[in-house]
């Protein structure tokens, strides 16, 4: 009994680094569709709609990648994963790339042979209370019990914050988000923590968003962003430079609107060379030279992605923060194309 | 081998392993144990090599490092500076606690309802039909949602004790039972307290040896000595006395609504409360089934041998039909102890921190050491698993038919 069960982890681990050597890109072009790791349902960042279409911020990142190799945005696979599962999807080669709220850390790029190629979202860990409760500061928890998922950067965080103050509470360890939902509402927790945007995105899912606040407090630096394994470096330009392609299309003012108009050809050589009209960055990925134009058609710019999925009109309602164009005073600062 | 086939020197030849009956199986035998090895080593080889390719090594170095998560119930002292393996330790103790508990309970549930399932009465023997059907044939991880859920939403959360016009409040001022687990008094022990505990733990020694004493009576002379009242006093009345020739050494600590939650006293958390009982249910209704199993292995004739003697029900159950029973019963109860504390394994669905929420969760998940996590894991659950079987098979010998 051991022995055989000892072989199947040896044998499923075999697997796993044989097929983290190979080359990815080719196997998405031979495949003809694009397995994408995605949360097992957050409003806004990844969650499919009425009809099983997947839609959301993170999802709009899986859909230009697509839409940049396969040319078409509709050719991905999507693979809800839990805060558990993912880096093993992900290592394993279930999955080509990661684009579900990961934050980018020392350990998962070095030591769990990752490869971040962006950021996507800055975000920073909250707290969200019941109004009724009374508490305006989070240093004020002293005692309370909190509700976290498990298997995230945010009870390490969590732990940090509350050891610096010097106060007490009671972890409550939820596998998903979704399990945590009932958990907060019924009052078996006092607190909900974890991303600030996905506090947000969960109180909208709520019943009455109102009667829950966030506390102001923002105790870590979340940057989100998608991932790739380690040692496929062709295939990190890709997923690098097709988000880096969203982000230029911003600052340049590129949308998805006019970028049919704008491939014909401008004076501006910047735009020129992210859509393809002039140099041979396509070539030079492997793919071919109007793959910007693509990406940018198919789900619009970054911008474009942000408002439609969980901009200031969406029931998220977030405000772009840090998350605008360095031009704006954000942190989104896009490598220059050429 | 050779003492006993002793061929004649030199006649031996290769085809005998193949078409001799003294080695053929030898041979075979052989065969196959190399070519498991050489399956083992390929599979093992194959690792490594594959590991070194994507640059990774097998250590366990991570456990010696900070875990920097908390864990809510804790049995030995535990904070978020201390290492993984201490945080597997105290996984490993909870594991340990659930299972114990749900074992407990399990047996007892089991046993009575093994036992009503046989009753003459037609509408308890039905219950007990319905009971055992709807819990074992539906997942154990769906029953540990269910009351984990209904737990939640039924219960008063501490919130709901708040205010002039709460609307829960505590049993007699000492019980608090809340969404978010019980709340009980806990004993607090003073100065003369060690007198109490010790005159307490002799007196269940003393109830130990009178019963022990009322059988031998009943064995040698036949004559039946009353042990149910006798067995009650002296369970209470002496640990009373001590406690008030001693002056009420030991008090009690209430749980009070303060801040948040309610604090002091001892906390049982919904987790632990509703994995335990998803779990002793579960596994109850399965040996009830073993228990019915035993009684019914036994032949009718015991029953009217014992019942033409002049005994009645209850003690032909108790003397003759459920010590014979026992030893149908414990070889399958063994196999459902090692299912329950495997079964526990599903703690994390309610959030309950056993080993496979620490070592197998958190700590995979922040070190990214799945192969060396899930080879502690198979390694931990082997030895508590083994350890059982080895407990029950004791026990096994000691109630099993005496042979000669």
């Amino acid at each position: 009994m051991k022995k055989s069960v000892f072989l199947g982890a040896l044998t499923v681990a075999g697997l796993t680094a044989g097929a983290a050597a190979a080359a990815t890109l080719d196997d998405v072009k031979a495949r003809g569709k694009l397995n994408c790791g995605v949360t097992t349902g957050l409003v806004g960042f990844a969650a499919p709609d009425a009809n099983g279409n997947w839609e959301g911020f993170d999802v709009g990142v899986c859909r230009a990648v697509a839409a940049a190799v396969l040319g078409d945005p509709m050719a991905v696979e999507f693979v809800p994963t839990t805060g558990k599962t993912r880096f093993t999807a992900l290592a394993s080669g279930e999955i080509d790339m990661l684009a579900r709220n990961t934050t980018w850390t020392f350990s998962r790029d070095v030591d769990l042979k990752f490869e971040f190629v962006g950021i996507n979202y800055y975000d920073g860990q909250g707290f969200m209370v019941p109004k009724a409760l009374g508490v305006s500061s989070a240093k004020e928890l002293d005692g309370a019990t909190v509700c976290i998922q498990t298997g995230t950067t945010t009870e390490l965080n969590l732990a940090d914050f509350f050891r610096t103050n010097n106060i007490s509470y009671e972890p409550v360890p939820i596998e998903t988000n979704a399990e945590a939902q009932p958990l907060y509402l019924e009052g078996a927790c006092d607190v909900y923590t974890t991303d600030a945007s996905g506090l947000a995105a969960t109180r909208a899912a709520f019943e009455n968003p109102g009667d829950h606040i966030i506390l102001p407090e923002i105790i870590s630096k979340e940057p989100l962003g998608p991932l790739v394994r380690h040692g496929d470096n062709e295939w990190g330009d890709v997923v690098r430079w097709s988000l880096n392609a969203l982000i230029a299309a911003e600052e340049l003012g590129v949308t998805s609107a006019n970028v049919d108009e704008l491939a014909q050809g401008t004076n501006n050589p910047e735009i020129n060379r992210l859509l393809g009209t002039e140099g041979t960055l396509g070539e030079m990925l492997g793919l071919d030279a109007d793959w910007a134009a693509r990406a940018i058609k198919a789900v619009g710019n970054y911008g474009e992605v942000f408002e439609k999925n969980i901009g200031e009109n969406t029931p998220i309602g977030l405000a772009r923060g840090l998350n605008a164009q360095w031009t704006d005073g954000g942190l989104l600062y896009s490598p220059p194309f050429r | 081998m050779a003492t006993y086939s002793d061929p004649p020197a030199g006649s031996f030849q290769l085809s005998q392993l193949i078409n001799d009956t003294r080695y053929r199986s030898y041979t075979f035998q052989i065969i196959a144990l190399i070519a498991l090895f050489g399956a083992m080593a390929y599979l093992v080889s194959n690792l490594l090599a594959n590991l070194q390719a994507a640059g990774l090594n097998i250590s366990y170095e991570f456990l010696g490092e900070p875990a920097g998560y908390d864990i809510n119930q804790t049995l030995v002292d535990y904070n978020s500076q201390s290492t993984h393996l201490r945080a597997a330790i105290v996984g490993v103790l909870n594991t340990l606690l659930v299972a114990f508990l749900g074992c407990l309970m399990a047996t007892v549930i089991g046993v009575v309802v093994g036992v009503l399932r046989l009753s003459p009465n037609w509408l308890i023997r039905k219950l007990m039909a319905v009971y055992v059907e709807i819990f074992r044939n539906v997942p154990v991880l769906i029953w540990i949602l269910i009351i984990m859920a209904i737990f939640v939403a039924v219960l008063p959360q501490p919130r709901d004790f708040r205010g002039d016009n709460a609307e829960a409040s505590m049993l007699w001022g000492m019980f608090a039972f809340t969404g978010r687990g019980f709340y009980f008094p806990m004993p607090v022990f003073g100065a003369g307290s060690g007198v109490v505990g010790a005159v307490f733990v002799a007196s269940i020694v003393g109830i130990f040896g009178y019963r022990r004493y009322a059988k031998k009576k009943l064995f040698d002379e036949g004559k039946l000595l009353p042990v149910f009242w006798p067995s009650v006093a002296l369970f209470f009345v002496p640990a009373i006395l001590a406690y008030l020739v001693m002056g009420r050494p030991i008090g009690m600590e209430y749980p009070a609504l303060k801040g948040f939650n309610f604090q002091g006293g001892i906390f049982a958390r919904n987790s632990l409360i509703s994995l335990w009982f998803a779990l002793s249910i579960y596994t109850a209704a399965f040996i009830a089934e073993n228990v019915r199993a035993g009684i019914l292995a036994i032949s009718k004739g015991q029953t009217e041998a014992a019942a033409s003697l002049g005994l009645r029900p209850n003690r032909i159950m108790n003397l003759v039909i459920l010590p014979q029973a026992l030893r149908v019963i414990i070889p399958p109860l063994i196999s459902q102890y090692l299912n329950l504390t495997k079964n526990s394994s599903l703690a994390i669905a309610v959030g309950y921190m056993d080993l496979t929420g620490t070592l197998g969760g958190i700590t995979l998940n922040q070190t990214g050491r799945a192969i060396e996590c899930v080879l502690l894991l198979m390694l931990f659950y082997l030895t508590i698993s083994l350890a059982i079987s080895a407990i029950m098979n004791a026990y096994n010998n000691a109630v099993k038919l005496k042979e000669r």
